[in-house]
């Protein structure tokens, strides 16, 4: 353990922040996302995420968010346990049936302003369980859509990209 | 076992083998046939497989685990009832609830008859019957079961939970920290998956397949795929079935190093997610460049594999199992050291053995309690049985065990990727990808097996003779995992339900499809 802390203060960060072609897109949007998110709330977002059916998929990307490399923290982003704390909703899934309620109930519980972020091909566009007797279909069925992050499932790198896409669609309003 | 009956010999007396079902059996039985069954059932020990509905017909899987044999019943129901199997295998009852709830068929004396994943939401009853009922006017709230006694509260979680995870929801009954009794309720995440899978061309089903339960995609899908490939009597590539091993191994490495640093997360104990959350990066980006998806989404389809190895892929995958055999020795190491973390995970959330085999639970939930049942070794199936390994079992049955098991999984799964590796059969000429086409023009029954990180998915299919799908059945091992959490958690403290609920790690969105 000792050896892991030494190892952890001495190494370096495993942080990905260097401008390797393959990384540019991320490492230039962390500096984008940071100046956006300054002017417009001071450094902080706060993302409450609701799984409306999805097939777990998006989940497991969103989780990676958190890791070390991505480390979503830095740029002032991060997941809180209640829709009271939250300015953002990002929401999975074709919206289950089942799932509606306690979907609208969440986004009534967030305080404004607040924006809502549909992810995954599903949330966007229903997937391959629109029409469906089970399911409502897209996201803006039920609650008006800020911002779409298509991908089945989104990888990180388009999840923090678009994040930033919305910081700047809220600081243009 | 002594006095029992071998499953063959009872179901070839009581019932009639029906043609064109590969490749275990499947009998048809009478209304008699069925509660003689029951009568078996009631004196051995042969495990539920599974349950399912269609309109006017019940089916149920049973494996003899000591002999391995696996067989299927089916009773006709035209009156849509049938005598209920949940007395003798209690893991039945939710399994019949969803049959009722999507096909309406009733199970007869059942020891629950609430409905299950249908929350009068759908704007239809028994929505895959035959006749579809208008939905209910004013349906009153789901009963909870009723839990009375001094000094009791009640603790309602869900089903948005307070982290990014499914939903679902949780009634604890408390006494003071102390939990009573805790009843779930599930079918949140209900999609009407096997609904949308009647009617659509194999390759269509096959995409619903890979996205019924999202970090099980790989085994989902390779349970839809060999189902398909039973009931047409196809055999696929043998690169194709070696590439399919190690897309598999990599996802429950994948999970397993997610799950390990989640658990110790929840006691506090951030440092090991922190640390094995860039180990699942690591080998999420490899799947990446070996198969143009970290999670291997639509990669294994019926016939084959949707794509090969690029020729760097094995240089790859030997330096991911060679990074990981560096890193993880010393952070399993740490989790064994460290006092804080065993005096959260060691005697919690304790399975007994005789639970486990009662409701035939698998993957680390039932081998960390002794289970010793692994799909990949029995019934097994290629290219296991020409693969090493070892099925870690463990009898303490508390939270702990499962991490273990799941450890131990880890290691067996990189010493298999290096045996897939170094033996993967080369491509034949002239084949863009490994796979073989689908004829049109065959149709029949098919099942499987498959061994996910979780355990045992059994995958049911019916086809006409144009390749489309008539019924498909998926069944998570979520289903026999789930009541066990039920009674893992009674007499802990509500603050180790994360611990409980993250070292079982069941699927949300495959049970309830």
């Amino acid at each position: 353990m000792l050896k892991h802390i030494l190892t952890s203060l001495t190494g370096g960060p495993v942080t990905e922040a260097a401008p390797a072609p393959a990384d540019q897109a991320l490492a230039e949007l962390a500096g984008k996302l940071d100046k956006a998110a300054k002017a417009r709330l001071g450094r902080s977002l706060s993302i409450r995420e609701v799984d409306a059916g999805s097939c777990n998929g998006c989940e497991l990307e969103i989780h990676a968010l958190n890791n070390p490399i991505y480390d979503l923290e830095r740029f002032g982003i991060r997941f809180v346990a209640s829709p009271r704390h939250a300015d953002v909703l990002l929401v999975t899934g074709p919206v289950a049936r089942n799932m509606r309620e306690a979907l609208v109930r969440t986004w009534d519980a967030t305080p404004g302003p607040k924006w809502l972020v549909a992810c995954g091909d599903c949330a966007v566009s229903g997937g391959l369980f629109a029409g469906g007797y089970a399911c409502v279909g897209p996201v803006e069925e039920v609650l008006p859509v800020d911002l779409r992050i298509p991908g089945c499932p989104p990888r990180p790198t388009d999840l923090l990209a678009g994040l930033l896409a919305l910081l700047e669609t809220s600081a243009a309003r | 076992m002594y006095g029992e009956e071998p499953l063959f010999g009872l179901l070839n007396r009581i019932g009639t083998p029906v043609e064109g079902h590969r490749p275990w059996p499947r009998y048809r039985l009478g209304r008699d046939g069925w509660l003689r069954l029951i009568e078996g059932l009631a004196g051995n020990g042969w495990s539920l497989l599974g349950l399912w509905g269609e309109p006017k017909a019940v089916h149920a899987a049973f494996r003899e685990d000591f002999s391995g044999d696996v067989a299927v019943v089916s009773l006709d129901c035209p009156q849509g009832r049938f005598p209920s199997l949940s007395a003798v295998r209690p893991a039945a009852n939710r399994l019949e609830r969803a049959a009722h709830d999507l096909y309406g068929l009733v199970a007869e004396r059942t020891t629950d008859p609430r409905p299950w994943l249908d929350h009068d939401a759908w704007g239809v009853r028994r929505p895959l019957s035959e006749q579809p009922a208008a939905p209910v006017p004013n349906p009153g709230p789901y009963t909870f079961l009723p839990v009375e006694g001094e000094g009791l509260h009640q603790i309602p979680v869900g089903p948005v939970h307070a982290g990014i995870i499914e939903p679902g929801h949780f009634r604890f009954t408390a006494n003071g920290e102390t939990v009573v009794r805790l009843e779930e309720r599930l079918g949140y995440v209900h999609r009407g998956v096997e609904g949308l899978m009647q009617g659509r061309p194999v390759a269509e089903a096959a995409r619903l397949a890979a996205r019924i339960s999202g970090d099980a995609t790989v085994a989902h899908s390779l349970a839809f795929a060999r189902a398909v490939e039973a009931a047409l009597g196809i055999e696929v590539p043998a690169r194709a079935v070696w590439l399919r091993a190690l897309m598999a191994e990599l996802e429950r490495i994948a999970n397993h190093l997610g799950d390990i640093g989640a658990i110790c997360n929840d006691a506090a104990f951030a440092f090991m997610l922190a640390q094995t959350s860039q180990l699942r990066e690591r080998v999420l980006r490899t799947a990446d460049a070996c198969f143009g998806h970290r999670l291997m989404m639509d990669r294994v389809i019926p016939g084959g594999v949707a794509t090969d190895l690029p020729e760097r892929g094995a240089g790859l995958l030997l330096e991911l199992v060679a990074e990981l055999r560096k890193r993880f020795p010393p952070l399993v190491a740490i989790y064994d050291g460290k006092a804080s973390l065993q005096d959260r995970t060691v005697t919690t959330g304790f399975v007994s053995a005789e639970l486990v085999t009662r409701f035939g639970a698998g993957g680390h939930v039932g081998r960390a309690s002794g289970r010793d049942q692994d799909a990949r070794r029995s019934p097994g199936y290629a290219p296991y049985d020409e693969l090493t390994f070892e099925v870690p079992v463990l009898t303490e049955g508390d939270v702990n065990a499962r991490v273990w098991v799941r450890i131990r999984e880890v290691e067996q799964s990189l010493s298999l990727i290096e045996q897939i590796v170094a033996r993967l059969p080369a491509i034949s000429r002239g084949l863009d990808h490994p796979s073989v086409p689908l004829e049109a023009g065959r149709g029949g029954e098919g099942m499987a097996l498959v061994e996910s990180f979780r355990g045992e998915i059994l995958t049911w299919v019916r086809l006409d003779g144009e390749g489309v799908v008539t019924r498909c059945h998926p069944r998570d091992p979520s289903w026999f995992q789930w009541p066990l959490l039920e009674a893992a958690i009674g007499g802990n403290i509500v603050a180790d339900f994360p611990l409980c609920n993250k070292s079982f790690n069941c699927s949300y969105a495959g049970h309830d499809l």
